[in-house]
């Protein structure tokens, strides 16, 4: 199992999504002799998960019945642990088409928050792009840098814990697009600028940055787009 | 690896490149040809000044249909006090506060004059022009531009800017699918390189463009048609790097059923073709149908993509039975009745979970555009 690529059955290691019913999933980690407790009953690694198919029909002890999927950027999204606001689907999949991003896209993100972007993302440049994200907040870097090498997309992430306003992304003139979603996207242009590809002497690519307010539930659809 | 200055050749037009030209919010997808007339937005020019140029260049057209590129200058601007009035009470619509005719304008245009310089001797020969307000000055210079501007800028073709073009050109053509509603299908169909993924639309190939965008070239796709053959218009528009079709196949959704049956005979048969090219031909389709038969026949695709304007649910019910089990399947309908009916039934039959109805709107909001 990897978060960029598809695999048969489930083994030891991989993160698996349980499906309980109508809109209520959780995330496992799938561990010899591990056991997880869900509504219907526990759920024994060993003897149903390692070794059986993804999309299996799992039986728990007290009778009921689950669907163990394989993971996905998306059910990641709706299924993650929540370190701050996160962006769903719907936002993604724009931010994705209107930065263009393809596999081998290099791409530049600030703040990694909780990775939900992150994930869709790596699936999106997958095998031959690259992810450098910066996170501010040294917790929430170690824990994203931990999630990318648990869900195998390790090698195609590269975590920096510094503030991108003042020290940039850590790289520059590499990048095909650049997502800013920052408290002051204004103070991260300049070093979105000299992280994009050069091309001639303008910086290429679509930049786009979308902003939050601390308010719980409600997104400002506040954003600037730059295309060189 | 850092991009250098000098070999930039990848961010370079050349001939055979298939590119958008735009301007404003209206683009046209063409092929770079040299000495081939191409006509946009009512003017006729040549491509050719644009090969050896960088992608996002705008050039001006001018006397003689051929392209210039424009020298990145800065928009003059409006910082010196202009003459304006407070309000439009003395104003009068009466038509008559343009002194220039509309021979006179095409006397201009064929005299080569650009389009700013054509909006400025409008303004000049406005009458009414200093007494309008500032934004009423304004909103008049912006309206002149867009009529007299004829600047063409070359674009790299991508979903994004295809998907924009198809829905605001010929938006029939896709079954008006939205840009971000085709955003919406890719990322849920979990659409990534590496995959297989099967696709059943009528959107000229659009659909399948951005799929196989999406791929780069990495796994395979299976396009399923109806009629004749294959519509791959707009994913030529594209203009992938050629090994891209080598992931792809097609498939005769008529095909369908007998395929699922085991009944589908793909052997060769020696029949009198009559001709030695008929024969060829009818052996390579023969070829084609079976290697697409047997990328088929294991049941194990990992995504599947539907969008046409044939009624879904015969069409889900059939190809959903080629796809693996725990992978996601996206139906786009223009209506939303047939989709309801596609719930309904995969309610009743069972077997997929995590169905979602949606629909998904794109709002415009009012910022400078930089």
């Amino acid at each position: 199992m990897s978060f960029v690529e598809y695999s048969e059955f489930i083994q030891e290691g991989d993160v698996a999504i349980i499906f309980l019913g109508h809109d209520s999933m959780m995330p496992v980690k799938v561990q010899q002799g591990a056991q997880t407790q869900t509504r219907y009953g526990v759920i024994r690694h060993s003897k149903d998960l390692i070794g059986q198919r993804f999309g299996t029909k799992v039986t728990c002890s007290k009778g009921g019945w689950v669907y163990v999927l394989h993971p996905t950027p998306e059910l990641w999204t709706l299924n993650l642990p929540h370190r701050t606001q996160i962006l769903y689907t719907t936002d993604i999949a724009n931010i994705t088409m209107m930065l263009e991003l393809k596999p081998g896209s290099v791409v530049c993100e600030s703040g990694t928050g909780s990775g939900s972007l992150s994930h869709a993302i790596l699936r999106t440049i997958a095998p031959t792009g690259h992810l450098h994200t910066v996170e501010f907040h040294q917790q929430r870097a170690e824990k994203a840098a931990e999630e990318f090498r648990e869900h195998r997309v390790g090698h195609l992430v590269t975590v920096r814990n510094q503030d991108v306003c003042k020290e940039g992304f850590g790289v520059t003139g590499v990048a095909d697009a650049v997502f800013l979603d920052i408290p002051s996207p204004w103070e991260a242009v300049k070093h979105a600028k000299n992280a994009m590809k050069r091309q001639g002497k303008k910086g290429s690519g679509p930049m786009y940055s979308g902003d939050k307010p601390g308010q719980v539930g409600s997104f400002v659809g506040w954003s600037v787009c730059v295309r060189a | 690896m850092a991009d250098n200055g000098d070999n930039d050749s990848q961010h370079r037009v050349n001939e055979g490149d298939y590119v958008v030209l735009k301007r404003g919010d209206i683009y046209k997808a063409v092929q770079i040809q040299k000495k081939k007339k191409t006509v946009f937005e009512k003017q006729w020019f040549f491509l050719d000044n644009a090969v050896g140029e960088l992608y996002g260049t705008t050039f001006e057209v001018v006397t003689g249909g051929t392209l210039q590129p424009r020298k990145p200058k800065c928009v003059e601007s409006s910082a010196d006090a202009k003459e304006a009035g407070t309000d439009n009470r003395n104003i009068l619509d009466d038509g008559k506060s343009q002194k220039l005719t509309r021979d006179d304008i095409e006397t201009l245009k064929e005299q080569g004059l650009k389009g700013q310089e054509i909006v400025q001797q409008l303004i000049e020969n406005s009458t009414t022009f200093r007494d309008k307000t500032e934004f009423a000055q304004e909103k008049y210079i912006k309206k002149k531009k867009k009529k007299y501007e004829n600047s063409v800028m070359v674009l790299r073709p991508s979903c994004r800017v295809l998907a924009m073009m198809y829905h605001g050109r010929e938006p029939g053509k896709i079954c008006h699918l939205r840009y971000d509603t085709l955003a919406q299908m890719l990322t849920l169909g979990n659409i990534h390189a590496g995959s297989k993924v099967l696709v059943f639309e009528t959107c000229a190939g659009l659909v399948l463009g951005a799929v196989m965008e999406r791929m780069g070239g990495y796994g395979s796709v299976v396009q399923m048609y109806p009629g004749g053959g294959p519509v791959r218009a707009g994913m030529e528009s594209f203009g992938f790097p050629s090994h891209f079709h080598d992931t792809l196949h097609e498939f005769p959704i008529c095909h369908v059923n007998a395929l699922l049956a085991g009944a589908l005979d793909t052997e060769a048969k020696d029949k009198d073709a009559g001709g030695q090219e008929k024969k060829v031909k009818m052996e390579e389709k023969r070829k084609k149908l079976a290697a697409a038969a047997a990328v088929l026949e294991g049941r194990n695709a990992d995504g599947l993509v539907i969008a046409s304007r044939f009624h879904p649910c015969p069409v889900l019910l059939g190809l959903i039975k080629f796809l693996a089990p725990s992978r996601p399947f996206v139906v786009y309908s223009q209506y939303k009745e047939p989709l309801i009916e596609c719930y309904t039934k995969l309610r009743e039959q069972g077997g997929a979970v995590s169905l979602r109805l949606t629909d998904s709107w794109i709002r415009h909001y009012q910022h400078p555009c930089l």
